[in-house]
């Protein structure tokens, strides 16, 4: 005789099992039925700021950090609209992007690469973030740019000055609104040229990095078209804090101009330590010796004090420029926060701006529609005066300051003085250029 | 020739800080056996003592100038020091310009109360439990001691300015003989190492020649005969543990002005001292301070470019190849008592 096995129970488990096999391939590819990664499907978006909270550049971090929460709030119609009044394209309106409110997430880079993946990483498969933005060092933001590619996000990169995150690392998915290191050397040529003349003897100490590669690299082959003899190049460990035995060497090197390749808290112990062994009163072949910080920025002037008086370098753009879109961002900036804001601060806004802009213009989130819209977008309105992104490289071309750290500040924000504008025009560079070639931009990843 | 004086220069002001920092930690190795990982952080605190002092007397009251405006148009307010208001513009810019100096006194106390507390607090409960543990806890310490003053200085570093009378350079070529203006050093770090020496000579003479010394002496080379005496050693060894981070704290004061102190300018210097000590030899207060000074040398011979040239990177490596090649020949390290740390 047989005997079934069949009971109810077992017949609702194997049913069960069963609907649970069938609506498996649904529930995994759920997602993949969108059109791209993190595609929003609610009544807000959200955007991922990945700053530095933690670390050297942690106070950078913070200033950026303000910048996007003034940015959002600006997007979301609150406050009194910053730039979003002074910014040529008129596709924002304050409701948002696209209708949808915009809210954020943060994570920490603590300024190291692998902390900065693994945080932008988890914004956008946790949190959904749509867009990923921010960083300080280009170490940092090269490697989060590589991971935008691959998960086929945007990223719109912060502060990061190193020719290779639009040169040989450049990716179909970044951009930068920021300046780089061969700018910065076109920018101030001239003016060293003016200043200390056409024969001259560059001693070079330099952050043992990719920005500090690029920009001893960009410096070098600016100043040696003056007419420049480059004496020395050495290479100093990101990691050092006492800079004298590297200073030692110079006083007897022959050199007479020192060019400092350094950010940050490097940046503020090596001035230190040049002034300390009294380089700035010496004079060598019959000239005053002379320093130059080709990137400056005020939080760094601020932290070497009375040492960066008279020095000059280059910035992306400074909170005493008097045009309508500078003046609007201090003042929406300055009355929320009481101090004015950073060039970090500065850029970051934009990028926000920018990305929303460009989302806006193009009616969509993917990341193929939103880098169409960017690409070869000319605007005005933001601080830089006009400004394209250049569609081969993802880089934005403006003008660039020369400035000078000021003899006489009126306040402690006073730091730094505008010496000169350089025009866009004189800082542009073909794509194909040799020290931005190597990369290639591939296609634009959506994800998904 | 000029070269190698000013790299020996170098090499001595940098041997200052870390024989410094190392015989703080020698001492409260040799007394209570605890290895401190904190000690880089006493040595940040005293740094930022002298940060606190200067910040102290650049407390100012703000007037409104209404002829000048701020960076949104408001009238400006101008600060004015109190120290200035009450002692005058000379004498309170004076007080203002010498507060580093004048941070030395000020960071004593200071550094004895923590050393005293962190001893008393945590350390004393770990005297008996395994160096990994002491390790472990005291670098956590360190940690939170830094993080403390992130929270209130911030991240980035703060210029605390030597005194304007001692901040040029002194021309050694004229001085010797040589080319003026070929050997320059700056004044601050003369100042600096000469400082160095008293400090140090100052704690032998104390362990030397006086009776406190000597019964610390005693009980760093046998502490249960000395208890069995009827001496209350502890009580020493905690008075010790605040005198080196007394120490600590005043080499991090007089570092302040070479460059400008940040929370994390402890950890930079700990794990170069942790070396100073173990080539000098754990337990030896002498070895410390000629460990200190010989790696100081060499580091700076080493990021000499003509040898950087032969040797690409060897200013990074100097230090842990030289203490790997004497604890291979000597592995008590230079100076090294038998018996420590070897049971």
């Amino acid at each position: 005789m047989s005997k079934s096995n069949l009971t109810r129970r077992g017949l609702l488990k194997t049913s069960a099992v069963a609907g649970a096999g069938i609506a498996l391939p649904t529930i995994f590819t759920a997602s993949s039925a969108a059109a791209y990664t993190n595609e929003p499907t609610g009544s807000s978006v959200t955007l991922g700021f990945n700053v530095p909270q933690t670390g050297p550049y942690a106070d950078e971090g913070a200033d950026e950090l303000r910048a996007y929460e003034l940015a959002v709030e600006h997007l979301n119609g609150g406050g009194d609209g910053g730039m979003m009044n002074t910014f040529s394209s008129k596709a924002l309106d304050g409701s948002g992007i696209m209708g949808k409110k915009v809210e954020f997430v943060t994570g920490d880079t603590q300024t190291k690469s692998d902390a900065a993946r693994a945080s932008a990483k988890s914004m956008i498969e946790k949190d959904g973030a749509i867009m990923i933005t921010g960083g300080s060092s280009s170490g940092v933001a090269i490697a989060v740019q590589g991971l935008c590619q691959e998960a086929g996000v945007i990223f719109m990169a912060g502060l990061t000055h190193s020719n290779d995150t639009t040169g040989k690392d450049k990716k179909a998915n970044g951009f930068r609104h920021f300046f780089n290191a061969y700018m910065s050397g076109a920018a101030l040529a001239p003016v060293l040229e003016k200043l200390y003349g056409s024969d001259r003897k560059a001693y070079h100490l330099t952050a043992d990095y990719t920005w500090g590669w690029t920009q001893e690299e960009s410096i070098v082959a600016s100043t040696e078209a003056l007419g420049w003899e480059t004496v020395n190049t050495v290479k100093t460990p990101l990691a050092a804090t006492d800079f004298s035995s590297y200073i030692a060497p110079v006083l007897n090197s022959g050199a007479d101009v020192l060019v400092l390749n350094h950010y940050g808290g490097n940046m503020v112990n090596s001035l230190t330590n040049a002034v300390q062994f009294g380089l700035r009163e010496k004079q060598v072949n019959g000239k005053n010796f002379e320093i130059v910080v080709p990137l400056y920025s005020r939080l760094m002037a601020k932290g070497a004090g009375e040492n960066v008086k008279g020095i000059h370098g280059s910035t992306n753009w400074h909170w005493s420029l008097q045009d309508d879109a500078s003046k609007a961002f201090v003042k929406s900036f300055g009355e929320k926060y009481g101090f004015p804001p950073s060039q970090a601060a500065h850029t970051v806004y934009c990028q926000t701006l920018l990305y929303a802009d460009a989302c806006q213009r193009a009616g969509t989130f993917n990341p193929c529609g939103v880098a169409e819209a960017l690409e070869g977008f000319e605007f005005d309105g933001l601080g830089n005066g006009k400004t394209l992104y250049r569609a081969e490289d993802h880089q934005c071309f403006k003008d660039v300051l020369v400035v000078r750290g000021k003899e006489n500040p009126t306040s402690e924000f006073d730091l730094l003085e505008v010496v000169e504008v350089t025009p866009a025009a004189q800082v542009t560079y073909e794509p194909d250029h040799p020290m931005f070639a190597g990369g290639n931009l591939g296609t634009c990843n959506p994800g998904a | 020739m000029d070269a190698i004086i000013l790299q020996i220069l170098n090499g001595l002001d940098k041997g200052s800080a870390y024989a410094l920092i190392a015989l703080g930690l020698t001492l409260i190795f040799g007394t209570l056996g605890v290895v401190n990982f904190a000690h880089g952080a006493l040595f940040m605190i005293g740094a930022f003592c002298a940060v606190t002092l200067s910040k102290i007397f650049n407390l100012s009251y703000e007037v409104i100038d209404e002829s000048q405006t701020d960076f949104l148009g408001n009238p400006l307010k101008v600060k004015t020091p109190y120290v200035e208001s009450w002692f005058g513009p000379e004498l309170g810019g004076a007080i203002i310009d010498w507060a580093v100096p004048l941070a030395i006194l000020f960071s004593i106390p200071i550094m004895i109360a923590i050393g005293f507390i962190m001893e008393r607090g945590l350390i004393k409960h770990f005297y008996k439990r395994p160096h990994a543990d002491q390790i472990l806890v005291t670098f956590g310490l360190a940690i939170v001691l830094q993080e403390i003053i992130k929270y209130f200085y911030g991240a980035n570093p703060i210029p605390t300015p030597a005194p304007e009378a001692l901040t040029g350079s002194f021309d050694f070529g004229a001085f010797l003989g040589f080319q003026a203006n070929a050997v320059i050093y700056p004044y601050w770090r003369l100042v600096y190492f000469a400082f160095a020496a008293v400090i140090i000579g100052g704690v032998f003479a104390f362990l030397q020649f006086t009776t406190f010394g000597m019964v610390v002496r005693a009980g760093m080379a046998d502490r249960e005969t000395v208890g069995l005496l009827g001496i209350n050693i502890d009580r020493r060894f905690t008075i010790m543990f605040g005198i080196a981070a007394a120490v600590a704290g005043l080499a991090g004061v007089m570092y302040a002005p070479i460059n400008s102190p940040n929370y994390h300018m402890g950890m930079d210097f700990l794990v170069l001292s942790f070396v100073v000590v173990v080539v000098g030899g754990m337990g030896s207060l002498p070895g410390a301070v000629l460990a200190g000074f010989l790696l100081g040398i060499l580091e700076s011979f080493a990021s000499m470019n003509e040898i950087k040239s032969i040797f690409p990177g060897i200013d990074q490596i100097i230090i842990y190849l030289v203490a790997i090649i004497i604890l291979l020949t000597r592995p008590r390290g230079l100076m090294g008592r038998k018996g420590v740390m070897e049971d």
